[in-house]
């Protein structure tokens, strides 16, 4: 991959002030996504990673103040300003968000809200928007597509739901997809169907993808790279087979872990990480994992360790004991 | 949702720091006018002003001077000293008023969101039916047939009151007879009778009483807006809604005749409104305070 | 959608019949009065006693309950003894230009409240919400009477730009009779803007932090079109509800700034009834009214059903 990456996300930062002192919520996130890759980002409740996504769609709450730079096709979308910003969406940029329920407005139709981004975006009139929200709608699986465009996001199934911000997502053809937990309120037989769809959504288009979620087992076999997430900070990042063939955070190897495992024995004990990831305003001095993690001890109290490079370039973590390794190559 | 997972516990701790910064300057301004006017209005005849009722035809409509510091009106009386007796009307009707209405209002709230039942459904109905008379003509009509007169006047005024105590103390005593504290005293195996008066009644006093407080700028602006149209109190008794009406003849040539008992009875219902509307944001029972 | 409504009519009926029964009851409270006063100085103890029997004042209460009730529902509300004029003639005469009056005020109160709501909602927490809030809060606190006076002053008195009274028909003139609103109608607004400003407000702030909102953004759609149609649709559930209920409230609200501007409306008619003590035509009018006001809040809780469809189809 010779190209410049379509997506580089540099040191960038989130603050957020609260009543209790100063939020870190992310902390020099580098990242990187190349056109029709996919990027997974695993991480805890609380790890940063949906304000991670907010930073680089730029949709941030008010409060929160933001550093860094977000490289989009070149330009600084952090820099832009708002008309420009604004004509990038949909276009370039698109999200799917987690609850479809919330995410689609109630009381309007879902006619509407396909149609509304074609015409804002591809200055369509109205039949061709309509005829062009059907073909999304069939496109995504929707059974009886001309009949939904009429009907209320409460009189579909969460399911449907979800194909429908699926279809809204990619009405204009985007560069980049950021699904940011889509399967996390949906049945668990849906899931894979909608995982899925976007993966083939994304082979046809040639389209970037971020999915972030919590779950590992999401990233297994659908991304290309995971970058792994804890308090803030990305602690590994590799391609996808060689973090689950060589993984040397004690974080991953625990997230792994918890997985459930069909073949497991019945009632076998789900290893769980015990604790609670630390309290945001009260950063720890030393490494963000270490009151949970097994192998800590030593200078993981007292140091924060930097991301650091394991046997290639691509694979990098951040841990003063990695698993497998005598200690990493410094970045 | 996974928007901000960590954002729940910081909205809580805002919540509670403005509440407490609530009773400012502005709150102890308003407490301070409010016992300004009572005090006023109590004191009026050991006052050192000049009787209200003296008619001086050659100082008419007379501007603010040492002898009458704040004028004279169409009949040569002394503004200030009848504003001070006027505000004697207005606070006797505006404070006696609902206080039938959260005494009968707030008894049959307490008791309909209490004994629930067929007993409930009678009351909310039949305040429903009362709540389907614009208050303002029904209390027309009433002083039509019975006469005009404080007396009647303060009745009327307090009936149409009942119903908005009554949704008030339901509401409380809905909310907190599910409460623990009175699960326990039903347990205990306490009566009716006292569970209504020791453990609900004090709970539901003090939304009650900040009701009261708007219940009272509500009943100054009505009577004043019938005696205004000559329809409230009985000439020549007057309220400031009156000395307003009769302001509004020299319109053109003494405005201050209008504006001075204006100004004295927006600024009296505007202290009432915002003591009663900090209290009732404290002590309302939904926002799990108490 | 028909069984809603069915359902909502029915529980209507009961209410109506019992303010039905209220306003006769209030009326039959000295019904000795009745035959006194039209009789005036003409009135001997005789002629009392005989008139109250040639109008059946002296059967029982319930029966002339009936009586009259029956009367009402073919649409036979009484005769005013002293102008001639039925009671339905008199309140169709006059109904016209209350509600014109009450539309232009609620139009008025929407046309200040709304762009106050939406300004604050997207400004919320700024110099400008407070100032705005703080502003409504105080405008309470103003009542009818006392903006009327207030604006008669500047209006009228001191700039001559509008009348401080005087009624003209729309058919004749209706430049002339719009003129004869504004004072009117925006001391009724200057009183209903804020309690529409503060619901639209605070719905809209909630709303504005939803999911939708955000997707809306992430969509690219331009700002006014995620105002005015993602955020202000879902908001006006509470606002449509005031509004109906305000419209309602006005009914009587307007006795007062009738008689302030003499427009002769319903009001008026309510003021000069008592005045001349003239109880047939106050009884009827005060059935009218009530039964209006009843009416509106049905007509609220119907439209409440067509702005959000989960109440539609029973989800909410």
């Amino acid at each position: 991959m010779t190209a410049a990456p379509l997506l580089s996300v540099e040191d960038v930062s989130v603050d957020l002030p609260t009543p209790r002192g100063n939020l870190r919520a992310v902390d020099r996130v580098d990242l990187t996504v190349g056109a029709g890759r996919t990027l997974g980002i695993v991480g805890e409740s609380g790890s940063g990673k949906t304000m991670l996504s907010r930073a680089i769609l730029q949709l941030l709450p008010r409060k929160a103040k933001p550093s860094g730079r977000v490289m989009f096709d070149g330009q600084d979308l952090a820099r832009l300003d708002g008309e420009a910003l604004r004509k990038l969406r949909a276009r370039s940029l698109a999200v799917v968000f987690q609850d479809p329920m919330t995410s689609l407005n109630p009381v309007l139709t879902i006619g509407t809200q396909l149609v509304e981004t074609l015409q804002e975006h591809l200055d369509l009139d109205s039949a061709a928007a309509r005829k062009r929200s059907v073909e999304l709608l069939a496109a995504v699986g929707i059974p009886a597509p001309e009949a939904r465009l009429m009907q209320y996001p409460h009189q579909l199934s969460g399911g449907m739901r979800q194909r429908v911000a699926i279809a809204i997502a990619l009405s204009c053809e985007p560069k980049l997809l950021i699904a940011d937990e889509p399967t996390t309120a949906l049945d668990v037989t849906i899931q894979a169907q909608i995982l899925d769809l976007l993966a083939r959504e994304q082979r046809r288009r040639h389209m970037a993808m971020i999915i972030i979620t919590h779950d590992l087992g999401v990233v297994a076999g659908r991304t290309d790279e995971v970058a792994v997430m804890y308090a803030g900070r990305v602690v590994e990042r590799a391609p996808t087979h060689a973090l689950f063939k060589h993984m040397h955070m004690p974080y991953t190897e625990a997230l792994l872990a918890a997985i459930p495992k069909i073949d497991a024995a019945p009632h076998t004990r789900l290893p769980a990480i015990s604790g609670r990831p630390p309290d945001p305003t009260r950063p720890l001095k030393g490494c963000s994992f270490s009151p949970r993690c097994r192998y800590a001890a030593g200078r993981c109290h007292s140091e924060k360790p930097s991301l650091a490079l394991a046997e290639s370039p691509a694979h990098q973590f951040a841990c003063f004991h990695p698993i497998g390794l005598a200690a990493g190559v410094s970045a | 949702m996974a928007t901000l997972e960590l954002g729940l516990d910081q909205d809580v701790a805002i919540v509670s720091v403005r509440r407490t910064r609530r009773l400012g300057l502005l709150f102890w301004t308003a407490v301070g006018w409010m016992i300004f006017v009572f005090a006023v209005a109590i004191l009026a005849p050991v006052l050192p002003l000049p009787s209200p009722t003296d008619m001086d035809m050659l100082e008419r409509r007379a501007a603010i001077s040492a002898l009458h510091w704040l004028g004279t009106d169409g009949l040569g009386r002394d503004e200030l000293s009848r504003l001070a007796y006027g505000a004697r009307i207005s606070l006797t009707v505006g404070l006696l008023a609902p206080v039938i209405g959260i005494t009968i209002g707030g008894a049959l709230g307490l008791l309909a969101g209490y004994f629930r039942g067929r007993f409930e459904q009678l009351v909310v109905g039949s305040m429903d039916v009362l709540l389907a008379f614009p208050p303002l003509i029904l209390a027309l009509a009433v002083t039509a047939y019975l006469g005009q007169s404080v007396f009647n006047l303060t009745c009327i005024l307090g009936v149409l009151g009942i119903p908005a105590f009554m949704r008030v103390a339901r509401a409380s005593t809905l909310t907190l007879a599910r409460r623990e504290f009175v699960i326990a005293a039903q347990a205990l195996g306490a009566s009716h009778a006292r569970i209504l008066f020791r453990e609900l009644l004090p709970n539901v006093a003090l939304p009650l009483l900040a009701f009261f407080l708007l219940g009272v700028a509500v009943t100054i602006v009505v009577e004043g807006a019938l005696s205004f149209l000559g329809l409230g109190v009985p000439p020549p008794i007057s309220s400031w809604g009156s000395m307003i009406g009769e302001g509004r003849e020299s319109l053109e040539i003494a405005p201050q005749l209008a504006f001075i008992p204006a100004i004295a009875m927006f600024l009296t219902v505007l202290s009432f409104n915002l003591v009663g509307d900090t209290l009732r944001a404290l002590t309302d029972p939904r926002q799990g305070a108490l | 959608m028909f069984g809603f409504l069915a359902r909502r009519l029915l529980y209507l009926l009961p209410v109506l019949l019992a303010v039905s029964l209220l306003t006769f009851l209030i009326a039959s409270l000295l019904p000795g009065d009745l035959a006194y006063v039209i009789l005036g100085d003409q009135a001997t103890p005789e002629k009392v006693e005989a008139l109250r029997h040639d109008m059946g004042l002296d059967q029982p209460v319930w029966w002339r309950y009936l009586g009259w009730l029956g009367h009402v529902l073919q649409g036979d509300l009484g005769r005013s003894f002293r102008t001639g004029q039925t009671v339905l003639q008199a309140v169709a005469e006059r109904l016209p230009v209350s509600f014109e009056l009450m539309l232009l005020a609620e139009i008025g109160a929407l046309a200040i409240g709304i762009p106050l709501a939406v300004a604050c909602a997207v400004k919320s927490g700024s110099a400008f919400d407070r100032f705005v809030t703080g502003s409504a809060f105080g405008m309470l606190s103003v009542p009818a009477f006392l903006s009327a006076i207030l604006l008669i002053y500047l209006f009228a008195v001191q700039l001559h730009w509008l009348p401080a009274t005087g009624y003209v028909p729309f058919s004749e003139d209706p430049i002339g009779n719009l003129r004869c609103f504004v004072l009117p109608a925006l001391t009724l607004a200057l009183g209903e803007w804020p309690v529409l400003m503060r619901v639209l407000r605070s719905d809209m702030i909630a709303t504005l932090q939803e999911d939708y909102i955000a997707m809306a953004r992430a969509k690219g759609l331009k700002p006014s079109r995620i105002l005015l149609v993602h955020a202000l649709k879902p908001s006006s559930l509470t606002l449509v509800t005031v509004t109906g209920i305000n419209i309602g409230r006005l009914l009587g609200g307007t006795v007062i700034v009738e008689q302030i501007f003499a427009l002769p409306g319903i009001g008026r008619l309510l003021v000069g009834a008592i005045t001349t003590r003239d109880l047939i035509i106050l009884q009827g009018v005060v059935l009218v009214v009530a039964f209006g006001y009843v009416l509106m809040n049905f007509i609220v809780d119907m439209l409440y059903a067509v702005l959000d469809p989960r109440i539609r189809h029973g989800h909410a």
